[in-house]
């Protein structure tokens, strides 16, 4: 196990820095002037002299070479400083403190209404397959998967919002400031987040369920007359568990990817309504630290899942 | 001479006419199947023929009738400058469409290579190949795509980049670990004892036994990038009007969702449909071309 750790979180540093360059170069690959944009966006480049623009590239340290701005901006990364924000007009380091909370709020109910919903419906339609409950949940799993998530907003909004005026359409307010409107806005768009994993786990669960339920050793264990509790939960459950592990770790990065649109149809300031708006606004630092994050989360979601796995299914430390 | 008729005996293909006799048969035995196709068919030929389908000039303005409510001359109205919504979402789905095919195909093409290099080579290249693929797919695809987009801009073209740089690991992911499985087997091994070139046992054995998986990938595939595009368009990231795109369609109804309902609704039904009939088309291919696949992909 030891050895697995080891090799699993050295190969965690080699993709850890492969995202840190691809982050860092693909924002550099953009045509123009990083300087110029900035400029352009905070002063008025027609009134500066050539001179103080070469004295603004030597401030922000973009007359150094590539690779050196390279190193620069990682070890500022780690240390939390992740440069300015020209839109917001402050660190962004602090604008991503202020914004990051928010998307657990509405991220973790989201991930983990979808884990336990998705899977239970999958375990549910698997063990009742092609009876009326799974012919209610697979079509339903199958709509959940292709309806856009943005779409759905918008007819929760028409719906439930204008029509009925239950709830509020839009708007963020902090749990500890106002708890009852900070759920009443919370409602839809959690819903919206996690329509897409629950219809994504329930179809990953019932196919992973349909597989060890004709195994022989759940047919030795109905042979042996237990219950049906018994051999779902103890027998079948049981060997489909790691799947479940795998899906709740991809549930994360959909949750992520899912909180970019539903974040700016319920205009809810959290990190994925700032990336949408800071690409509107070429606030370039703002898009790389968001990206980067984002991906430093889901390397750090896949590394337990992974370690997990290992845990729970000791032929994965062999291969 | 002997040598060469054995290895053609052996190296013939299995009858083919069988195995496409049963492909036919487990395809078309679901009828939901049928009709996921039978859509697909539809909105390609929406999309192909749109001058020709749509009752209107989709990019025409029309001031006097904008935000008409749904009659018998606007089927489902108008938008805020007068164009008519029903040609909008037929020549959307070109978009649509257009978008989908382009991006996957470079993908796959790029992806299947690098997954097969991977795997077929290993050691350090293939390793490395595999990590920078591990570290793409730990953005979320719509990260990745604003990420470029915020670099190159709007724009069917920059979109389509945006999206194949997003979906390339997926590809190499499944390759690589095909061949790293088709590499066991007893016939590699013959091959390589007959001297064979790389070339030859990657393009002519693993490629060809890959394929199944690729093709069912492929088109499940075409429906996340659908679905993606709509989601970067509908963030006014991706195409814009007067572009007709189902995604911006959304996003430019929102603001009269009270008074004109279904210029945002109806874009949605167009997204879902071809979502919806892609997968089934490919769930529906997955069991016909290989039926172990059902739980993998």
């Amino acid at each position: 196990m030891t050895i697995y750790i080891t090799r699993r979180l050295l190969q965690m540093l080699i993709v850890l820095a492969i995202i840190t360059i691809v982050v860092f170069f693909v924002m550099r690959l953009m045509p123009g002037d990083p300087l110029y944009i900035y400029i352009s966006r905070t002063g008025n480049l027609a009134n500066m002299s050539f001179d103080q623009i070469e004295e603004l590239r030597v401030q922000y340290g973009l007359d150094r070479p590539l690779m050196t701005q390279y190193f620069d901006w990682v070890s500022g990364v780690f240390r939390g400083d992740f440069g300015d924000s020209v839109m917001y007009n402050r660190s962004v380091g602090s604008l991503l403190k202020d914004r990051f909370p928010v998307t657990i709020i509405l991220g973790v109910p989201a991930l983990i209404i979808s884990s336990v919903l998705g899977i239970s419906a999958g375990i549910i339609a698997a063990i009742w397959r092609d009876k009326w409950l799974d012919k209610i949940v697979t079509p339903l799993a199958y709509i959940g998967i292709t309806i856009p998530v943005f779409w759905l907003g918008i007819l929760m909004i028409y719906g439930i919002g204008l029509k009925l005026g239950w709830l509020p359409i839009n708007g963020y307010t902090s749990p500890f400031d106002d708890f009852w409107l900070s759920i009443r806005q919370l409602i839809m768009p959690v819903i919206c987040l996690s329509v897409f994993g629950i219809a994504a786990n329930a179809r990953q669960m019932r196919s992973s369920m349909l597989e060890v339920i004709w195994q022989d050793y759940i047919r030795t264990a109905w042979a042996k007359g237990l219950t049906q509790r018994t051999v779902i939960l103890k027998h079948a459950l049981k060997n489909s568990i790691s799947p479940v592990v795998t899906l709740i770790g991809l549930s994360v990065g959909i949750v992520f990817g899912g909180n970019v649109l539903v974040e700016t149809v319920f205009t809810i300031p959290g990190i994925g309504y700032l990336a949408t708006m800071s690409v509107l606004n070429q606030d370039y630092i703002v898009v790389q630290s968001v990206t980067f994050i984002m991906a430093l989360v889901i390397l750090t979601a896949n590394l337990i899942v992974d370690l997990t796995y290992a845990w729970l299914d000791p032929r994965i430390r062999y291969d | 001479m002997v040598s060469k008729a054995a290895t053609e005996y052996f190296l013939e293909a299995p009858p083919r006419i069988n195995e496409w006799r049963r492909f036919i048969r487990v395809f078309f035995k679901r009828g939901i199947v049928v009709f996921g196709l039978v859509i697909l068919l539809a909105m390609l030929f929406m999309g192909i023929f749109a001058e020709w389908v749509a009752p209107y000039d989709p990019y025409e303005n029309n001031l006097r009738s904008s935000l008409a409510q749904p009659s018998a001359d606007h089927l489902l109205g108008t938008d805020n400058v007068g164009r008519d919504t029903l040609s909008r979402l037929i020549f959307g789905a070109r978009t649509a469409l257009i978008v989908g095919f382009t991006t996957v195909f470079l993908s796959a093409a790029i992806g299947v290579l690098l997954g097969l290099i991977a795997g077929y080579f290993g050691h350090f290249l293939g390793m490395l190949i595999m990590r920078v693929m591990d570290a793409l797919m730990c953005f979320p695809m719509i990260m990745l795509a604003l990420l470029v987009s915020a670099v190159l801009g709007g724009g069917m073209r920059n979109v389509i980049i945006a999206l194949t740089f997003a979906s390339v690991p997926i590809y190499a992911r499944v390759v690589n670990g095909l061949t790293l499985s088709i590499k066991q087997n007893d016939y590699i091994m013959a091959e390589k004892a007959m001297g064979s070139s790389s070339k030859r046992i990657v393009f002519g054995h693993i490629l060809p036994n890959s394929l199944p998986p690729i093709i069912v990938l492929i088109t499940l595939q075409l429906g996340s990038i659908i679905l993606a595009e709509a989601g970067l368009s509908f963030l006014s990231i991706g195409i814009s009007a007067p572009e007709a795109a189902w995604g911006s369609m959304v996003n430019d109804g929102y603001k009269y969702l009270m008074s004109n309902p279904m210029l945002s609704i109806s874009p949605g039904i167009a997204i879902m449909l071809v979502v919806f009939a892609f997968n089934l088309v490919g769930d529906g291919l997955r069991d016909a071309l290989d039926p172990r696949l059902r739980g993998y992909l």
